[in-house]
């Protein structure tokens, strides 16, 4: 699913947020990126999710070469492809759940009917199928990170990407969503988790720790079965 | 590591529904109703006051082209002019009866201003106070000719143009203080004691009249010392043939000293008035546009904070799979459509106006299709003028940028 190889990336100044780093996530994954602030975890997540482009290195996205593919072309893997959650939710106020789930569609190029139906629908997977016609503002916490997960689902990606997805949540709301994000994955997404959160890491299968823009260590629970590129050769 | 190649399928940007690209405009002004409605009444009071002028000098066209139709512009006055030595000039007295004999001709009359005989609403006031009101012999076919109706009472007939009886021309009775005409209304024509029998409306081809009385001839003469010597001819004529009219009336009404003689034709003179106020109707558009040009620039203030605010929204946009295209055309249709609601707001606030002066001054009221056409598309160009730049730099931010932003 993700394959990344010798990815660098640095900013203007010199600054290494990602120093050479190789990983490779497989289909059905659940994967925590841990790490302090500053060891380019969300550099990380930005490159995986196409929204930013390596210094150096290739990355392979649902195997699609990125780097060779143009800012439109991006959009629309991004469109199709992968679903975003952040930590501060980023939900359109005075707006209800339903809406701002179904215009997570709009560049999807489905109909507002087909728009809508889907949302109710991924509101309905995320427990929210009883606040479809409330706004943000009526909403607590964990009830708005789920409408911003069930935004992130609607359109069926293959990958989905949740950058501290607990972060701005109490425990127990943020229990619930870490529980809701293990659903998702057995129901067949692939999903990486950004967060700083060791107690949170430390209850997913897979946890790729990282500092000062390198991974330190990679725990694989179970190493699953290459579905996809096979490895053709070892660098000459 | 090298991966081998596996072919995907193409991807391509999913185009968005032009109902989508207006929902996703309009994003912006519900959530700020009360900026974008005080961006949009910029453009709206630019292109109001646009339509307005445009509006309100079509109207007044429109009026004047229905009085001159209705009067008729086929009007030409001689009047007696001054001799070479700089003296009051003087027609023959037959100079009615000559030109009534040109061809074309369909009607004459005319006027004896006697210049000596002062006019009073009693004998009380004292002589100095004239009221500047002229003292005119008529015949009796005159109000026919220059199109002149009474607001009360009758004109002279064969009988009253023998006896001191007068007519009153509109601002001569408010002068006098004359309002309803009744058979005991009298005022003093050069000393003597004239009934009065009508009060004229203001005439439009002959404004002479409003502050004149108006007597019998034959009662002129026998009274009040009038010599007989027409002062102004009055003649309608051959529309088609009013030029040639024209070019020999001078030496019909006097073939002695033609060069004495003043021809005018009196609906060239509203049509002048009409050609000063278009010229001020012009600057007034200036200034219209000014204002609309002050609009713009309120609407392309409000898009550049809209971008600056919405950084965030514009972060996920992109993460949601907008195109840089798709960010722009957002924008951009956002800005079109704050100065299109403006622009449509303005064009029925102008045509408002201009319907209710209108009203207010009886006249038909008139919006050139071509002002509400170029209302709307000068509001359009100023909308996409406004919105381009802001909604390039939308375009060009960095998704990670965007979303980091506050």
């Amino acid at each position: 699913m993700i394959a990344l190889t010798d990815v660098s990336r640095t900013y203007p100044g010199g600054v290494a947020a990602l120093a050479s780093v190789s990983l490779r996530i497989e289909h059905g994954e659940l994967v925590a990126i841990v790490g302090p602030s500053g060891s380019g975890k969300s550099t990380m997540l930005n490159v995986v999710g196409t929204l930013d482009r390596p210094t150096s290195g290739t990355i392979h996205i649902d195997g699609y070469d990125v780097s060779k593919l143009s800012d439109n072309r991006l959009s629309a893997l991004r469109a199709t492809t992968i679903g975003f959650v952040f930590q501060s939710f980023h939900l359109a106020p005075k707006v209800p759940a339903l809406d701002n789930v179904a215009d997570g569609l709009i560049y999807t190029g489905l109909g507002r009917a087909e728009r809508r139906r889907r949302a109710a629908g991924a509101l309905e997977r995320v427990g929210l199928g009883h606040r479809m016609d409330h706004e943000p503002h009526e909403l607590s916490g964990g009830e708005r990170q789920r409408v911003a997960i069930a935004r992130a689902v609607a359109g069926d990606p293959r990958l989905l990407l949740a950058d501290e997805p607990t972060g701005a949540l109490d425990s127990v709301s943020g229990a619930g969503v870490m529980e809701l994000l293990r659903e998702l994955n057995a129901s067949g997404t692939t999903i990486v988790i950004i967060t700083h959160d060791r107690e949170i890491a430390a209850g997913l299968p897979r946890q790729v720790r990282m500092r000062d823009g390198t991974i330190i260590s990679d725990t694989t629970a179970v190493a699953p079965e290459p579905s996809w590129p096979a490895e053709t050769g070892v660098p000459g | 590591m090298s991966l081998v190649e596996v072919a995907r399928p193409k991807l391509s940007p999913a185009r968005m529904r032009p109902r989508d690209v207006m929902r996703v405009g309009a994003v912006g002004l519900r959530t700020r109703p009360l900026r974008a409605f005080l961006s949009a009444l910029g453009i709206a009071i630019g292109i109001a006051a646009m339509v307005g002028v445009v509006g309100l000098s079509s109207s007044s066209g429109a009026e004047l082209d229905r009085t001159l139709s209705a009067l008729g512009t086929n009007l030409l006055t001689v009047s007696s002019g001054t001799t070479l030595m700089g003296e009051a000039a003087q027609m023959p007295k037959d100079a009615e009866a000559m030109i009534e004999r040109i061809g074309p001709v369909e009607a004459v009359s005319s006027i004896g201003r006697m210049g000596d005989v002062k006019v009073y609403r009693s004998e009380q006031i004292p002589e100095a106070q004239t009221g500047g009101i002229a003292t005119y012999a008529a015949r009796l076919d005159l109000p026919a000719t220059v199109g002149a109706t009474l607001r009360d009472g009758t004109w002279l007939n064969a009988a009253t143009e023998r006896y001191p009886a007068a007519v009153l021309g509109s601002s001569a009775a408010q002068r006098l203080g004359v309002g309803a005409v009744s058979p005991d209304t009298q005022v003093v024509v050069g000393g003597m004691r004239f009934t009065v029998v009508g009060v004229l409306n203001p005439v439009a081809l002959a404004t002479d009249l409003d502050a004149g009385v108006l007597v019998g001839w034959p009662v002129a003469e026998s009274r009040l010392g009038f010599d007989g010597h027409p002062t102004t001819l009055y003649t309608r004529s051959d529309e088609a043939r009013l030029e040639s009219v024209r070019q020999v009336l001078a030496a019909t009404a006097n073939p002695e000293a033609p060069n004495e003689v003043d021809v005018s034709r009196p609906s060239d003179a509203l049509a002048a008035k009409q050609a000063t106020s278009q010229a001020f109707a012009n600057l007034l558009l200036g200034v219209g546009a000014v204002a609309l040009l002050v609009g713009g620039v309120g609407v392309a203030n409000t898009m550049v904070i809209s971008v600056l605010e919405r950084r965030a929204e514009i972060g996920l946009r992109r993460s949601l799979g907008a195109t840089r295209g798709q960010i722009r055309t957002q924008f951009l249709a956002e800005s079109l459509l704050l100065s299109a609601l403006g622009g449509g707001g303005g064009i029925l606030l102008g045509t408002g106006v201009t319907m209710g002066y209108a009203l207010y001054s009886g006249w038909p009221s008139v919006v050139p299709a071509w002002a509400t056409v170029g209302g709307l598309v000068a509001t359009l160009v100023i909308g996409a003028a406004a919105g381009l730049y802001p909604a390039i730099r939308a375009s060009r931010l960095s998704p990670t940028e965007a979303l980091s932003a506050p």
